[in-house]
């Protein structure tokens, strides 16, 4: 069935040329992104439901607590509302991880990836294409809680050079929290699993510099909300946004612009390659 | 491999982790342009064969060849190549039916227009016309299934690998699929398909292969496998109890073989060769004896008995959707 000339047709995937090979990476990538960002259109209670806990959050810890909050640090309420915004943000990214979980899950349950696996396309192009779509998702986020933020008088003090670099450091930490999702997608069998495993991670998404400086909670949890990666991007962003802060000791909060480079990089030497070894897995 | 071989396998064998032998030695050619029938129970290894092609799954040994490349070393070529309709439906549920085919097209690296129109094609062809801008969560099985076909379709494949194509179709949806399945066998695909019906693969296949617990235990035409059971049987039926005797004794002489004799049915069968005539002679015979039958039929072997002759179990346990007993 096949002469010599045909194998040169089949060569169209299999001209292994590097250059080429990326170019098909991000094409077909972006055609998978294309397909993500029109389940949000189409479903936006993915989108309505990252930002109700955020925007939940705001009205709960801005305003009920918010003045016994602030009297407690010495803030008053403004001031800890300046304080918890840059929190929320990173929260918000956070919670990305949920959706990109459960949307990987049920595309492997629901066969869709195995037609994706038949088809000549770049095999990484399904979960590139995914943290795509989740970063044009948190960018959605970011606006509406940064509008919301506004509204309730949070500013950025230090110019818009710095505030967009604090937004880029939360776009790098979803980044890396998308495809700790997508490892996770890839590993639980079904919907369900994902969710029990997510109230355990819960709380440790809220042990962090988000709501409280890492100083105020329990000696024995202290470490854990120190050396959380929310931390970093947390305390990195008060600072670039000029937001009040709590002085904090640690090492973290000492170092803070750097760690929220660092920590997101290394998940990502972390969960990236261990997604791709796992996709490719599915083979088994 | 030559030229009108479209699948090849020698030897396949997998385990799943776990020590379950899905594939125990598997050997397949399936001549191109043809329509080739995977029959077996649940379990059999059926759909372990199909994504081994499909180059969805690895296997432990063996080799496998499918449109002129081997699925392990180039599978990349084979996906060019092949389309891949797996068990159950495999497309977008909140995309438009278009934009699942926008989408498959553009992954088969079509480019913009080229999916577009082929899209196009392909909901006119699959007569999804009406449908096409609706959410795919909208649409009927029947519908899916025929979306699912589709998007096995967007690159014209060479093979095609049709997994349980009609379960859980009513009869109307199923006619729609298997005369799509002849269009394209037509046009010069070949198709590996898998069924529980033995219904379709009678109708559907060229050659079929009988599979059990991973290994292929009989292979042939739908005509050869029915011959391996032996001719005709010829079945009386009779108004009362009393006369199921005298119509055992006569048909014992005329078959030579003892017949089995049904009492709640009223019915007696026997194995008869020769068709038409001996037919006639058995009904004469009958009338000479001063016997009044209530009806009197000669029965070809089916599939099933096929089947279960192999296998030794009951072949489309379901039975929900026609056919079954008809045939
Ligand atoms: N992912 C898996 N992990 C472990 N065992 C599996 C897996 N998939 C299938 N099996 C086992 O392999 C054997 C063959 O399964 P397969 O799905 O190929 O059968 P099948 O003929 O397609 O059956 P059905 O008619 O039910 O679709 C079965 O014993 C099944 O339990
Ligand atoms: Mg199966």
């Amino acid at each position: 069935m096949v002469s010599g000339g045909e194998w040169a047709l089949g060569a169209v995937g299999g001209a292994r040329s590097w250059s080429r090979r990326l170019g098909w990476v991000v094409a077909d990538s972006a055609v998978v992104a294309r397909r993500y960002l029109a389940h949000l259109v189409r479903k936006p209670d993915e989108l309505v439901g990252t930002l109700m806990i955020p925007v939940l959050a705001v009205l709960l810890f801005g305003f009920v607590f918010g003045e016994a909050m602030g009297a407690a640090m010495g803030l008053g309420g403004d001031g800890y509302r300046d304080f918890l915004m840059p929190g929320l943000f990173a929260l918000t990214m956070a919670f990305g991880i949920g959706n990109t979980t459960i949307a990987v899950v049920s595309d492997v349950g629901r066969g869709v990836v195995d037609r994706f696996r038949t088809l000549p396309m770049a095999p990484s192009a399904l979960l590139v294409g995914r943290s795509m779509a989740d970063v044009v998702a948190a960018l959605v986020d970011l606006v509406v809680l940064v509008g919301m933020g506004l509204l309730i008088g949070w500013r950025w003090h230090l110019g818009v050079g710095a505030a967009l670099a604090a937004l880029g450091l939360l776009l790098l930490l979803r980044v890396a929290f998308t495809w700790v999702g997508i490892w996770l997608g890839l590993m639980v069998r079904s919907p369900e699993s994902a969710m029990k495993f997510f109230s355990l991670v819960f709380p440790l998404a809220m042990v962090a510099e988000t709501f409280v400086p890492a100083e105020m909670v329990p000696v024995w949890v202290a470490p854990v909300a120190e050396w959380n990666p929310l931390s970093a991007t947390v305390l990195a962003c008060r600072e670039l946004f000029g937001n009040t802060a709590v002085a904090g000791q640690g090492w973290v909060a000492q170092n803070a612009v750097l760690m929220a480079l660092v920590w997101p990089l290394v998940l990502l030497a972390v969960f990236v390659p261990l997604s791709v070894v796992r996709y490719r897995r599915l083979s088994r | 491999m030559d030229t009108d071989t479209a699948i090849l396998a020698r030897g396949l064998r997998k385990d799943y982790r776990g020590g379950r032998v899905a594939l125990d030695g598997v050997d397949l050619r399936v001549g191109a342009g043809t329509v080739h029938g995977l029959l077996g129970p649940n379990g059999a290894g059926k759909t372990t064969m199909v994504r081994v092609l499909a180059t969805l799954l690895s296997f432990d040994s063996g080799r496998a060849w499918v449109a002129g490349a081997d699925v392990v070393a180039r599978p990349w070529v084979v996906r060019e190549r092949i389309g891949f309709v797996g068990q159950y439906a495999a497309v977008d549920e909140v995309l438009s039916a278009r934009r699942n085919l926008e989408m498959f097209g553009r992954l088969y690296h079509l480019g913009r227009r080229r999916s577009r129109s082929r899209a196009q094609e392909l909901l006119e062809r699959f007569d999804l016309v009406g449908a096409a801008d609706r959410p795919v969560r909208t649409f009927s099985g029947g519908m899916r299934r025929r979306l699912d076909l589709a998007a096995g379709l967007v690159l014209d494949p060479r093979v095609l690998f049709l997994d349980e194509p009609t379960t859980g179709l009513d009869p109307r949806s199923r006619g729609q699929v298997w005369s799509m399945v002849r269009g394209l066998v037509a046009g010069g695909t070949t198709v590996l398909l898998t069924t529980q019906y033995l219904e379709e693969a009678d109708r559907l296949a060229d050659r079929i292969s009988v599979m059990d617990t991973g290994r292929v235990i009989a292979q042939g035409t739908p005509g050869e496998l029915k011959e391996r059971v032996g001719g005709g049987r010829v079945e009386v039926v009779v108004g009362r109890t009393e006369e199921l005797g005298v119509v055992a004794q006569v048909l014992e002489r005329m078959a030579g073989a003892p017949p089995s004799v049904d009492v709640d049915a009223l019915c007696v069968r026997a194995p008869l060769a020769g068709g038409g005539g001996a037919l006639t002679k058995v009904v004469r015979a009958l009338d000479e004896a001063g016997l009044d039958v209530e009806d009197i039929a000669l029965r070809k072997p089916t599939l099933d008995e096929v089947f279960l002759a192999l296998t030794g179990q009951e072949g489309d346990g379901s039975g929900d959707v026609g056919g079954r007993g008809s045939w």
